[in-house]
């Protein structure tokens, strides 16, 4: 049976046990107020019964279903097969399972190939039919089990909610899994790096030019990863960003929180904060296609020499869509300075701006600290805006009219194309990437701890 | 001057209200005068052509309900209700005979004469010391000797000093409720106001810190104009010299303390002082 067909099937088999639990409950008693919980808890005790040791054991079945008939097809082939290197085995078995689902095959198909496709074929035919056996068994079985235990003394309130506290805590679990995972992942292959590159060159480096050759045989640089030009490079587009950002930013969430009408407020916020919703990649083409070649010809215009994909365009983009996190943050930090210190300050005989600037300023500067640092974080893991507009070339420069190129950007060029997985080209990017997590992790702590702070003082 | 209220809820109520002696106690010298004052939150009326008037360093109290305006009157007269675009008012406000509700007149410079503090007690997230200093900052006074005396000064008028004298440095909020509530009184008085308004001060306070309230403001009379919007008819009848009952928008009765809460001329007074108000 289809696996879609069969979660469908169990499906259906437990919702008729939900509606058994409730009729079961009901008919045990007078009055569904003698009962220990409401009807629909016993249809749930069922449901839970019915569904979840099913799909548990789907779940592993399938996990494990290839592993082991790969094994038992090995074990089961001639033994000049078995004797052949790993790499041809393992050659052999995907020509067998290819020629098995009717897939194009790399060599000549011959009878021992054949055969072990018919066994693949029949293993997966007997997998599917006990695997769907035993989930209609554990199904049924389970709702037989649920039914029969249902009594008005049962508190199956009290079992459902335990149940779906530990679903909830696996799914967070998962979450939290997911991203060690990610994180160590990050970290092995970044230590196979180090192996090949050591980390003083990589962090200390002036010079990146990760080109290697592929073959043993073939002429080419032997490459080198000083990724020092890539940090100066993030860090100058983000500082340009902020410099873009940060102010207009600011004045427009003061603008909008202490000036502007509420009507205006209603139509101009939305309108600003739809700028974060712009996909990056388009500011990328707006960034390469019409902000850099506008720079370059003003830059001409006064005798300065401006490479055509410059850090100050990609920077500046940037910028504009970073505006809304530095806005709206700012807006809410601001908004959130309660009434009563405006009313104090004006009753003391301050103008809007004295207020703005010697009370409500200060009392929301650690909110709107922290908005900044979230900004920045944003800023430096901003991909597709520097790839299309910022360039390749690694210029180890602080002049925003250069051509600089990021950590980010590096990153997808390292990985783009045919790639041999152990090179030191490769692997650097997973590097980069371990670098540009930890900085990322480090602004994203503080800056949370920032706001944290700050909401407590009033609260 | 005379006015006319068309939609006046009250038989009793006289149709000449400069001539209604229960609206008209007899004031020697008076620093406020509200003159035929009404105010609109965008249609809906809070002030209903109000006028009397408020004498010199003496306390006057308003007392009424929730939502009868007695709030909304006070921030009248240091024209906080600015701040709420949907304002709008009729009417004039004369302190020492100028008119305070003309737009061309000076806001800042009339809160700068009249000192305001606030049911629920504000400090600025900042030092006690630079709170009590906010006023004189905004003057342009930096002087270190000046502001030293002004803190002490002020500290001392709002009987605050020996609690804090030692930690004038630390921050604001971590004083107590009531301390906080005095604090803001020594920042509205370290500008020498000549009119503080309380807008129901003590009401988040406990007994005590209450009692150092009224007592500090009874020894702020000397040289203050005060004037005190509280739920409390104890505390009116404790502290003010003056009271005034505000029901529903309307200047109901306004007259000598002692007078008004013994022997009230209106019917709707007498309902509210003794509790079977309904």
């Amino acid at each position: 049976m289809n696996t879609w067909l069969l979660i469908v099937t169990l499906l259906v088999l437990s919702t008729i046990g939900y509606q058994m639990g409730r009729r079961r409950a009901l008919s045990l008693v007078d009055h569904p107020k003698q009962l220990n919980s409401l009807p629909g808890y016993y249809g749930s005790w069922i449901l839970m019964w019915g569904l979840l040791p099913a799909i548990l054991v789907l779940g592993l079945w399938t996990a494990s279903e290839s592993a082991i008939i790969d094994k038992l097809v090995v074990a089961d082939l001639p033994t000049e097969v078995r004797q052949l290197a790993p790499e041809r085995q393992n050659l052999f078995l995907n020509d067998a399972k290819n020629l098995a689902s009717g897939n194009i095959v790399s060599s000549e198909v011959d009878a021992t190939l054949e055969s072990a496709a018919d066994h693949i074929t029949s293993l997966k035919r007997t997998s599917a039919t006990a695997r769907t056996l035993l989930a209609l068994l554990l199904c049924i079985g389970g709702v037989a089990l649920g039914y029969f235990l249902i009594s008005d003394r049962l508190r199956a309130m009290h079992r459902v909610e335990a149940t779906a506290k530990v679903i909830l805590g696996i799914g967070s679990t998962i979450a939290i899994f997911t991203t060690v995972g990610i994180v160590l992942s990050l970290l092995f292959e970044a230590i196979r790096f180090f192996r090949m590159v050591p980390v003083t060159e990589f962090l200390f480096g002036l010079e990146w030019s990760p080109q290697t050759a592929l073959r043993a045989d073939q002429v080419g640089s032997s490459g080198s990863f000083g990724a020092v030009p890539l940090f100066t490079g993030t860090m100058l587009i983000s500082a340009i960003a902020m410099v873009v950002a940060v102010p207009i930013g600011l004045l427009s969430a003061i603008y909008m929180s202490e000036y502007a009408s509420p009507r205006l407020r209603t139509v101009a916020k939305p309108m600003l904060e739809i700028l974060a919703g712009i996909p990056t990649v388009v500011y990328g083409f707006f960034a390469a296609l019409t902000v850099a070649p506008v720079i370059r010809s003003w830059g001409q215009g006064l005798g300065l020499d401006v490479a055509s994909e410059s850090a100050l365009a990609a920077g500046g983009v940037m910028g504009i869509m970073i505006i809304p996190f530095v806005s709206s943050i700012s807006d809410d930090v601001i908004s959130a300075v309660p009434q009563g210190l405006r009313e104090a300050s004006i009753g003391l005989g301050a103008t809007q701006s004295e207020t703005i600037r010697r009370v409500i300023f200060p009392a929301a500067l650690p909110g709107i600290v922290g908005g900044i640092l979230l900004a920045v974080s944003r800023a430096i893991g901003e991909t597709m805006i520097v790839v299309m507009a910022a360039g390749l070339a690694a210029n180890l420069t602080a002049n925003p009219l250069q051509a600089v190129t990021t950590v980010t950007t590096q990153i997808v060029t390292l990985l783009i194309g045919d790639q041999e997985f152990d090179s030191a080209k490769t692997l650097a990017a997973f590097a980069l990437g371990l670098v540009l997590f930890l900085v990322t992790l480090v602004l994203n702590v503080i800056a949370l701890h920032v706001v944290r702070k700050y909401r407590e003082q009033y609260e | 001057m005379s006015t006319v209220s068309s939609e006046s809820t009250l038989q009793d109520r006289p149709l000449d209200s400069a001539l209604d002696p229960a609206l008209n106690p007899p004031i020697d010298d008076p620093l406020l005068e509200i003159e035929g004052l009404s105010l609109w939150y965008g249609d809906a009326q809070a002030l209903r052509n109000i006028s009397m008037k408020i004498p010199k360093n003496q306390i006057t109290a308003y007392i009424g309900p929730s939502g009868c305006g007695k709030s909304t009157l006070l921030r009248c007269i240091n024209r906080l209700n600015d701040l709420i675009p949907i304002v709008r008012t009729e009417g004039d406000i004369r302190f020492e005979g100028e008119s305070i509700l003309d737009p061309s007149f000076d806001t800042n410079l009339l809160r700068k004469r009249v000192g305001m503090v606030f049911q629920k007690s504000n400090p600025f997230p900042k030092t006690i010391y630079e709170n009590v200093v906010y006023g004189l900052r905004l003057q342009g006074i930096s002087q270190k000797s000046v502001l030293d005396e002004v803190v002490e000064k002020s500290l001392k008028g709002a009987a605050l000093w020996d609690e804090v004298k030692d930690r004038l440095q630390e921050r604001a909020l971590g004083l107590s409720g009531g301390q906080q509530q005095r604090l803001c009184i020594a920042r509205a008085i370290a500008v020498e106001p000549e009119v503080i308004l309380y807008d129901e001060p003590c009401s988040a306070l406990d007994p005590i810190s209450t009692n150092k309230i009224e007592e500090l403001m009874l020894e702020l009379k000397k040289d203050y104009t005060q004037v005190i919007v509280t739920h409390n008819m104890q505390q009116a009848s404790r502290i003010s010299d003056l009271t005034a009952f505000m029901y529903l928008g309307d200047l109901i009765e306004y007259g000598k303390t002692d007078e008004l809460f013994i022997r009230p001329q209106k019917e709707q007074t007498e309902a509210y002082i003794t509790g079977r108000f309904g």
